[in-house]
């Protein structure tokens, strides 16, 4: 049995890594930015707005994309997925949220935006919609922490908000994904065209819901791996079925958009730009369109493991070529992030699987309970 | 009121460094021996060379700025007179002004535990009161002069149309981003003076704006889309499992 072994190594990553994130947050409170990140007057944002806020808010779409299919399209044999995606977006905001404290060099002012107003502004909408997106997680998350305690009142009441709530986290989180995308909209000249489009936000969208299925995906199979925990497979496939036709059509979409500005022209095939724009597409829509399109590859848990993975690397690749790649080009200064940027991030990486590994292992997260099925499989149940 | 601003001759410019000294004087930064070169959180007027050129960079001061319009909580913000004022009380410190400008002028007190976004604010206050910017004060050669936008580039032009062999036949801020408060005549492209190749001709703010004044629709379609789908769909499972006629989705 090497499981108590591997346990142990992952506790002692767990634990350096907080050991050195931490040193790092209190580096960076009480001596600048400055002191703890590579960010410069030519590259004001770096790894913690390029990783843990434009992916962390990404990875984490599964929560309501996931919500809009099982509780509002009524496609129930979905609704064992719910959990881990509403789990994984709860945990992505507050991360988000964490990180973007430390991020802003005036935290304790982090409020300010919800009440000096500036209607024009995408990063006022994002800091509202973040914001209210946070308390409704909260709630579509409370009953399974209620069902655990077996407040029996809380639950139910929790049962008749549970259409509005989950209307109102779809339109929240649909407006702000696809503002992620926006902030860059204001820069037409500074962000490389191979990037730049007024489609961003509906890119920045489309590739959010797609990658919601893939981290489920992920998660179940590391999930099967340490706690023996996972979703049925039929499930999963059909998720990644899903993936197929979601990041399908991002695929085109994005091609005819660049091919339609000519984004291409004057672009150097073989620039530091172009790599990492081909290895981009490759890992979020070639190779997961490619092994998903097979019905049997999609039902190996291998090959679905595989090609989630593959494209949530992508995804974290584009996020990362939008906010770093695609700007350094115009900055003229380079940026590589400081040991302490990466202790900060991985130390909110490592915190977020460890929350949710123990979530897993305490509370009913990868089965559907039948104390709390969705209102509409109520109906057939009481049939 | 009519808003003001500067007019940057480059061709009258000798590089004594009087505006940059004026401007430390004005916002009490440290002086330096040597006119700066690169903006900084110290510097808010830099002097840069370019093959026998002197070249002030400063705040741009645009018509419509992109910096005010990106930012959350309206601390950067346009003044009737003219210039873009900071407010520091407001400020958050997401630096989402020195992404959106065009121009790169935004800098960042990076190494204070309690920073402040640092540029020109073109004088406000003196200007408040009716004064010229320190710098334009200053300057021996009329290579800044302040005043009306309007009358600046009038001025410009006439400039132009008076020795058109010294000129390049444009004024760099009457179009560029829409406009700006902040206005160049040299002798040669401003591209070929430090200044960005490429330019996004209109206002910079107007690309968000199209995308955010969509929101209040996505709301109201999204809410009665996503509501129909629910009662729609579930509709359709309840006949399909032939339950008899119980009403139990809708509130």
């Amino acid at each position: 049995m090497t499981l108590p072994v591997r346990l142990t190594f992952w506790k002692g990553v767990l634990a350096a890594l907080l050991l050195f994130g931490t040193y790092s947050v209190y580096v960076r409170i009480f001596h600048g930015l400055g002191a703890a990140t590579n960010l410069s007057d030519r590259f004001p944002w770096g790894l913690w707005i390029g990783f843990d806020v434009l992916c962390g808010v990404g990875l984490a779409a599964g929560g309501f994309t996931v919500c809009a299919l099982v509780y509002l399209f009524n496609l129930e044999r979905f609704q064992p997925l719910a959990r881990p995606a509403v789990l994984t977006a709860f945990l992505g905001y507050l991360l988000v949220g964490t990180a973007i404290c430390l991020d802003i060099g005036l935290p304790w002012r982090i409020w300010h935006p919800l009440w000096f107003w500036n209607p024009s502004s995408v990063m006022f909408e994002v800091g509202w919609c973040v914001t209210l997106y946070l308390a409704v997680l909260a709630l579509e998350f409370s009953p399974v922490v209620f069902e655990r305690l077996r407040v029996r009142w809380a639950v139910k009441a929790m049962h008749a908000m549970s259409i509005p709530l989950v209307i109102a986290g779809v339109i929240l989180s649909t407006l702000h994904q696809s503002s992620l995308g926006s902030f860059y909209l204001i820069t037409p000249t500074k962000l490389h065209p191979l990037w730049y489009s007024p489609l961003l936000p509906a890119l920045f969208f489309i590739s959010a819901v797609g990658i919601g299925f893939a981290m489920v995906i992920v998660e179940s199979s590391l999930s099967k791996r340490a706690f023996g925990k996972a979703l049925e497979i039929a499930l999963l496939s059909a998720a990644a079925k899903a993936m197929v036709v979601v990041l399908g059509i991002y695929g085109l979409l994005r091609l005819w958009d660049m091919h339609y500005r000519g984004a291409f022209v004057g672009v150097d095939a073989l620039s530091r730009e172009a790599l990492y724009f081909y290895l981009e597409m490759l890992l979020l829509v070639g190779v997961p369109v490619a092994l998903f399109a097979s019905r049997v590859l999609r039902r190996r848990p291998v090959w679905l493991f595989a090609g989630s993975l593959s494209a949530v690397l992508g995804f974290v690749l584009n996020r990362l070529n939008v906010s770093i790649t695609g700007m350094e080009w115009s900055a003229g200064a380079a940026y590589t992030p400081t040991w302490m940027e990466w202790s900060v991030t991985l130390m909110f990486t490592a915190a977020g699987f460890a929350v949710f590994a123990l979530a897993v292992k305490y509370l009913p997260v990868f089965e559907a309970s039948r104390r709390e099925p969705s209102r509409a499989a109520a109906c057939d149940r009481a049939a | 009121m009519n808003p003001k601003g500067l007019l940057v001759d480059v061709t009258r410019c000798i590089g004594c460094g009087a505006c940059t000294e004026a401007c430390q004087e004005a916002n009490g930064l440290p002086k330096t021996k040597e006119p700066p070169q690169l903006l900084s959180s110290k510097n808010y007027c830099a002097l840069e060379e370019h093959g026998g050129r002197y070249v002030r960079r400063l705040c741009m001061h645009c018509v419509e700025p992109a910096c005010a319009s990106a930012c959350p909580v309206a601390a950067l913000h346009k003044t009737p007179e003219g210039p873009v004022a900071y407010d520091w009380d407001r400020c958050m410190g997401c630096r989402y002004c020195m992404i959106a400008c065009t121009f790169g002028v935004p800098t960042y007190e990076w190494d204070s535990p309690r920073p402040r976004v640092r540029k020109c604010i073109l004088c406000a206050d003196r200007v408040k009161a009716g004064r010229p910017t320190a710098c334009s004060e200053a300057c021996p050669a009329e290579a800044t002069v302040f005043g009306e936008r309007e009358a600046l580039l009038a001025e410009a032009h006439r400039r132009i149309a008076a020795e058109p062999a010294r000129y390049e036949n444009a004024v760099f801020g009457e179009t560029e981003v829409g406009g700006t408060s902040v206005l160049f005549l040299a002798d040669v492209p401003m591209a070929q003076l430090g200044f960005p190749a490429r330019l996004h001709q209109g206002p910079l703010p107007q690309l968000t704006h199209e995308v955010l004044s969509k929101i209040p629709g996505v709301i109201l379609v999204g809410g009665v889309f996503l509501y129909g789908m629910y009662w729609l769909t579930g509709r359709k499972n309840e006949l399909a499992a032939g339950s008899a006629g119980e009403e139990e989705g809708a509130p």
